[in-house]
């Protein structure tokens, strides 16, 4: 439990170790800001030199190798007549700095997207494995959003702002190592206004993060309002409320536009300000560079230089501010991510077994639970054979879904043991259980895929005519084949909108082609006719699907099975075949009543 | 792959007449722009006064070897400085205010226009397509058009300025300088498209990861089901792929492009440099000259850069400008004409004084209604309903029910013959006469987001509390009301979110009773709540039926029954037409539909 506490460096560690494959560019990176700062700082150098030492007439100072191979081709006259040697030397500083400049972007870039890709694929990893329980418990949006805007707010932080931070203190570092030999005082005052622009950036972006958010409040306001006027247009129009609604959406508009507006305000007065205490340290170091060059302490050249390098240093420190009061939602972003990525996951600890599969079920005194005390099931014994088919009517709650689930170890029963063939489901392995036990649920969800990729979804190693097989048995084939691209049309939002009957055909189909010796159908013909059922049902024993578990309400579906349990809170309250059940007083022959009666008496004005 | 790319090339095709009514939206504001300019102009002064401050100061001060006049001038320097820092503050502020006016009226056009649109408008277009183009794409156009107006004004002027100084200075280094300037200018033309190209393809992989994410969670079960957990992993793991590679070909290419320029650059700097350096040494020019001149070079490929960047946003935003534009343009299909605007009034403001009241007879003579796309959905379609008669509608999914009640509610208008209230074919009086007299209540009701008595008040802004309290009372609503934390000033939610589906039911049918409309249009729930809940709302449909001319798309037996007549719609036409009674004793359509709804609702209620 206690590795379990979120504690800030144990999150940022598993960030470490999770981004171990791309760890390296990020080194590269700041390898690379170095070697650019470097270079962006020689050419300011070499025009400085050309102007003190070739055009004016200051002694050389130069380190010796540099000084040594100048005065061999004729030093400052021979450089004098070509010019273009320092105009080339600065060139290429400035080329060398572009390379670097491009590397560092590269490697950045493969740190970033390394990065992102690692958070992603571990998070989804993490979703696909988590328990379903878990998953019931969670929202989807919330989930998405975490996934979507948390990992980009981690990544712009390791791949810029940190990148960024390090490149704007490797730049100060580098340029008052090459001022202050150069001259101390004039270096000072070229720092002087620094930590105070630093410190400005910090505070006044802290602050404007209010009106950010006011801003944001604002605009959620009025989005929120179109979205209920579009929505409920049809609303609006038969109450004749599109007047009141341009009035309240005016409002929202104006309110947005007002907050966005002291926004934008507030951001230009921070630009202006911090801009006039930049130029203001630029125009210092220039002043006091005057000065000191009439005083004869320090050459024009070194004025330049120091110009220049007052102008590089200045305003990424205005950038660095900023930075740093964005600093804290990164790790914010990282706690909320973190939670998924400790998320549970299904763990095996049973025995892993993969046992022949011939469909024998057995339910041994099964009791379900939720952990916060809901007790689903009772106490439910029954065994069913291979081959076998089962029905099973109940009221919503009454715990028949939870049942199958349990069969797919989607739950582990809090008490007693569920078998297959003898051997508890629990020491299967959980994807060879699931692989040999085939469940269509209740409200079927299809991917975004054709409607072919969704039935080989089952098994993809399917044949055409296996799938085309499968949806024939499911009656929907020759619906698939009426759209205009048959099994290649799109499901969902980029294609056809399904309806809830041909959804849970597809899935049969789905279900079929994965050829499991059980198949549980839980109410999946719910939202189909009973014509189609019953042919949906023909089909089915034709095909022999093993042991069959079917849910339903209708009780000509259920009338086949071997055996019919009917469950009520979380019990089986009967059991028997549709003939013994329709003899017996209870629940089953009051539905039989209400759909046979029907059947029978021909005539109209049934009373409810 | 290729066929893609040279689509895409041909969609980002500027269409200047798109961008002229965009534009229109900022002209409007002549007055403001040109300030804006102006101060920008000021900005650009003080850009461009540093250089010659500097020239001043080597020339004067350094050269001269004097300190005479330093203060002044450093004066005039700080003047400077402040002068410049205002004019950031202002600009952002002018150039922010034209941003925030051009969305705040793009967004009340469109409100307003979408208030206007037929539903054919409403049926193929989805809310959240509307919202994506009125929220991000109305923001990122105004953004942009705004500050480029502002910009591109500015480029100019600035760039002839430097090249004016550039070439007064000295012609003849003028022009070596400015001969690399179009080479600049088409690199970064080609380069910004391509990057912009680069990052749509991001934004792409981007939306395939939410989505991916999406299903991961909505599908996790299913997922977990067919046992494909490893097989959903290694097809996020695909999609993260191209994603990554993608990112990277984008960040390489900006990585390529910004050290490309700043070469570019250098080059200028070096040939000025080089050239110049000749040119002092013959004497030809002074050494300031040369700074200033350096300067102005590296100044002059801003406003290049921002010139070709505005020209490759704009084609990058090509389509949704289009978009944008489309639905300001798109004309509604039901259109008051303009007499009958000056007579009745218009969808915000009627002129009640004049509209005649209705009695409640609806009639449709000969109505063919067909959509745009040629499908025919009735045909020659003849119905008669007295006022106060109550007429329910049954039939399969996709019969016509939901086409001939959005006929009588003018949400479409027949293709050809006509509809009539009280013997008038409705085209000749305005919309908001004949849905201000009419109450739906919808399949999943709507309510706003606000109290239960703001959504009450919905129906009639000036209905007192009392009104409103006898309202709920009607329908059975008060004792949840009553019962909600704040009772009637309780906050129901985005979209009425916290009650659930069966009191927004009941809240839906009180806001039809205060509003008191002559025609009343029901499309009944299919989906079913509890056994309790239901007799109210059962209750509560009787109450608000009675006395008003109704329209129910009925799928509760006890609905059906009560009508005064029962239609019973087959592929657009009316095949059976009669009471309960005389319906059940044809045992035709009529019946089987009601025994099978009798039967699920009789299993219903025995399963509870």
């Amino acid at each position: 439990m206690q590795q379990n506490k979120p504690s800030r460096a144990a999150r940022w560690k598993r960030l470490w170790r999770l981004i171990c494959g791309c760890r390296r560019y990020f080194f590269y990176t700041i390898l690379a800001t170095l070697l650019a700062a470097l270079f962006a700082y020689l050419s300011p150098l070499v025009i400085s030199f050309t102007v003190d030492s070739i055009v004016g007439d200051k002694a050389m100072s130069l380190p010796g190798w540099l000084q040594g191979w100048i005065d061999g081709m004729g030093g400052r006259d021979f450089l004098a007549a070509n010019l273009w040697i320092p105009g080339l030397a600065v060139l290429l500083a400035q080329g060398l700095n572009g390379v670097c400049a491009y590397c560092r972007g590269r490697f950045s870039a493969m740190g970033g997207e390394g990065l992102s890709k690692a958070l992603r694929d571990a998070l989804y990893r993490r979703l696909v494995r988590a328990p379903y329980a878990w998953h019931k418990a969670s929202s989807t949006g919330d989930l998405v959003q975490r996934c979507t805007s948390d990992v980009e707010t981690v990544r712009r932080f390791m791949q810029m702002q940190m990148m960024e931070v390090v490149r704007t203190i490797v730049m100060a570092l580098v340029a008052l190592s090459i001022m202050w030999p150069i001259h101390r005082e004039l270096t000072l005052i070229a720092c002087s206004l620094l930590p105070l622009l630093l410190v400005f950036s910090f505070f006044y972006s802290k602050g404007v993060e209010k009106q950010f958010l006011t801003v944001d409040e604002s605009e959620g306001a009025m989005t929120t309002a179109l979205q209920e006027n579009l929505t409920g247009m049809r609303v609006v129009r038969t109450f004749a409320r599109q007047n009141e609604e341009l009035e309240k959406f005016t409002k929202l508009n104006q309110d947005f536009r007002a907050k966005a507006l002291k926004l934008n305000n507030l951001m230009g007065v921070y630009w202006g300000s911090s801009d006039i205490m930049g130029y203001m340290q630029i125009a210092l170091v220039l002043l006091a560079g005057i000065y000191l060059a009439v005083r004869g302490d320090i050459s024009l050249g070194t004025v330049m230089l120091f110009s220049t390098y007052s102008s590089m240093l200045t305003f990424p420190m205005r950038q660095l501010g900023r930075i740093l009061a964005d600093l804290v939602k990164a790790d914010v972003s990282l706690k909320r991510l973190d939670e998924i990525l400790t998320a549970p996951q299904e763990d095996e600890p049973g025995k892993g077994l993969t046992p022949a599969i011939q469909g024998g079920v057995e339910f041994k005194d099964v009791s379900f639970a939720y952990p916060d005390g809901g007790e689903i099931l009772h106490h439910v014994d029954f065994a069913i054979a291979p081959g076998e088919t089962i029905g099973i009517l109940g009221s919503t709650g009454s715990g028949k879904s939870t049942l199958v689930h349990l069969l797919q170890r989607l739950y582990a029963p809090t008490e007693g043991q569920v078998c297959i063939d003898g051997v508890d489901v629990a020491d299967i392995r959980r994807d060879y259980l699931r692989r040999h036990v085939g469940i269509v649920l209740q409200e079927p969800f299809l991917f975004s895929r054709t409607i072919g990729e969704n039935i080989a979804l089952g098994d993809p190693s399917a044949t055409q005519e296996e799938r085309f097989d499968a949806a024939r048995t499911a009656c929907v084939h020759d619906v698939i084949e009426s759209f205009s691209e048959g099994y290649d049309t799109m499901v969902g939002e980029r294609g056809v909108t399904l309806s809830g009957g041909q959804k849970q055909r597809v899935a049969i189909a789905r279900m079929l082609v994965q050829k499991t010796p059980i198949c549980i159908f839980d109410d999946s013909l719910s939202a189909v006719d009973a014509e189609t059922d019953a042919a949906i049902r023909e089909a089915l024993l034709q095909r022999d699907t093993g042991t069959t578990i079917l849910i339903s309400h209708r009780i000509s579906t259920l009338r086949g099975a071997d055996h019919i349990l009917v469950l009520e809170n979380g019990r089986i309250i009967q059991r028997g075949t549709h003939r013994e059940l329709a003899a017996q007083e209870g629940l089953y022959r009051r539905i039989c009543t209400i759909q046979n009666e029907l059947d029978a008496a021909q005539e109209g004005g049934v009373a409810v | 792959m290729m066929k893609e790319e040279i689509r895409h090339a041909d969609n980002e095709k500027i269409d200047l007449r798109v961008w002229k009514r965009l534009v229109a939206y900022g002209l409007k504001y002549k007055a403001r722009v040109i300030r804006t300019i102006l101060v920008l102009l000021l900005v650009s002064g003080a850009d461009l006064a540093y250089p010659l401050l500097t020239r001043y100061a080597i020339n004067h001060f350094i050269v001269g070897g004097t300190t005479e006049g330093l203060g002044l001038f450093g004066l005039i320097n700080i003047l400077v400085v402040i002068a410049q820092g205002i004019g950031v503050v202002l600009f952002v502020r002018g150039a922010g205010r034209l941003e925030m006016d051009m969305s705040y009226d793009i967004r009340q056009n469109a409100f307003s226009h979408l208030q206007q649109l037929s539903f054919s408008y409403y049926d193929t277009t989805s809310v959240g397509w509307l919202m994506a183009r009125m929220g991000s794409d109305v923001s990122r156009l105004s953004e942009m058009i705004a500050w480029s107006i502002v910009d591109v004004m500015w480029a100019l002027t600035f760039a002839v300025g430097v090249i004016v100084v550039l070439l007064v200075m000295n012609w003849k280094l003028g022009l070596l300088v400015l001969a690399i300037t179009p080479v600049l200018a088409v690199l970064c033309l080609y380069f910004q498209r391509r990057i912009l190209h680069q990052q749509r393809i991001v934004r792409k992989a981007n939306s395939r990861i939410t989505g991916a994410f999406n299903e991961g969670v909505m599908g996790a079960v299913t997922n977990k089901t067919l046992a494909r957990e490893d097989a959903a992993q290694g097809e996020f793991e695909a999609i993260t792929g191209e994603m990554k590679t993608a990112a990277i070909r984008a960040a390489v290419l900006s990585a390529i492009f910004m050290p490309l320029v700043v070469n570019l650059g250098a080059i200028a700097t070096a040939l000025a440099l080089w050239r110049g350096g000749v040119e002092v040494f013959a004497g030809l020019m002074d050494l300031g000259t040369l700074a200033a001149f350096i300067s102005y070079t590296t100044q002059l490929f801003d406003p290049i850069q921002s010139l070709a960047r505005i020209l490759a946003e704009m084609q990058a935003a090509q389509a949704s400008a289009e978009r944008v534009i489309d639905l300001l343009d798109t004309p509604s299909d039901v259109q008051d004409s303009p007499e009958v605007i000056a007579r009745y009034g218009d969808l915000f403001h009627g002129k009640k004084e004049n509209w005649p009241d209705i009695q409640g007879r609806v009639e449709f003579k000969d109505v063919t209604f067909r959509y745009k796309t040629g499908e025919e959905v009735l045909r020659d379609f003849n119905l008669t309903v007295e006022p106060g008669q109550n007429v329910a509608l049954v039939g399969e999914t996709g019969a016509g029910k939901t086409t001939i009640v959005n006929l009588v509610c003018r949400f479409y208008e027949p293709s050809e013959g006509e509809v009539c209230i009280d013997g008038t074919d409705y085209r000749q009086r305005s919309q908001l006469w004949l849905q201000s007299s009419l109450g739906y209540v919808l399949q999943s009701p709507h309510l706003f987001s606000g109290t239960v008595a703001d959504n009450l008040r919905f129906a009639k802004p000036d209905a007192t509390d009392e009104e409103i309290r006898r309202a709920a009372q009607m329908v059975h609503a008060e004792d949840f009301i009553l019962n909600l934390p704040n009772g009637y000033d309780t906050q129901v939610g985005e979209g009425g979110g916290k009650l659930s589906t069966g009191q927004k039911q009941l809240l839906s049918l009180a806001r039809v009773l205060l509003a008191d409309p002559r025609i009343f249009v029901l499309d009944e729930a299919t989906s079913s709540i509890d056994t309790e809940t239901e007799a109210l709302i059962q209750d509560a449909i009787q109450t608000v039926l009675a006395g008003r001319t109704s329209f129910v798309v009925a799928h509760r037996l006890s609905t059906i029954r009560s009508a005064d007549r029962i239609l019973v719609i087959h592929n657009g036409r009316i095949r059976e037409s009669g009471t309960h009674e005389e319906l059940m004793a044809q045992q035709g359509e009529y019946y089987s539909l009601y025994t099978h709804q009798y039967r699920r609702e009789a299993t219903q209620a025995a399963l509870e």
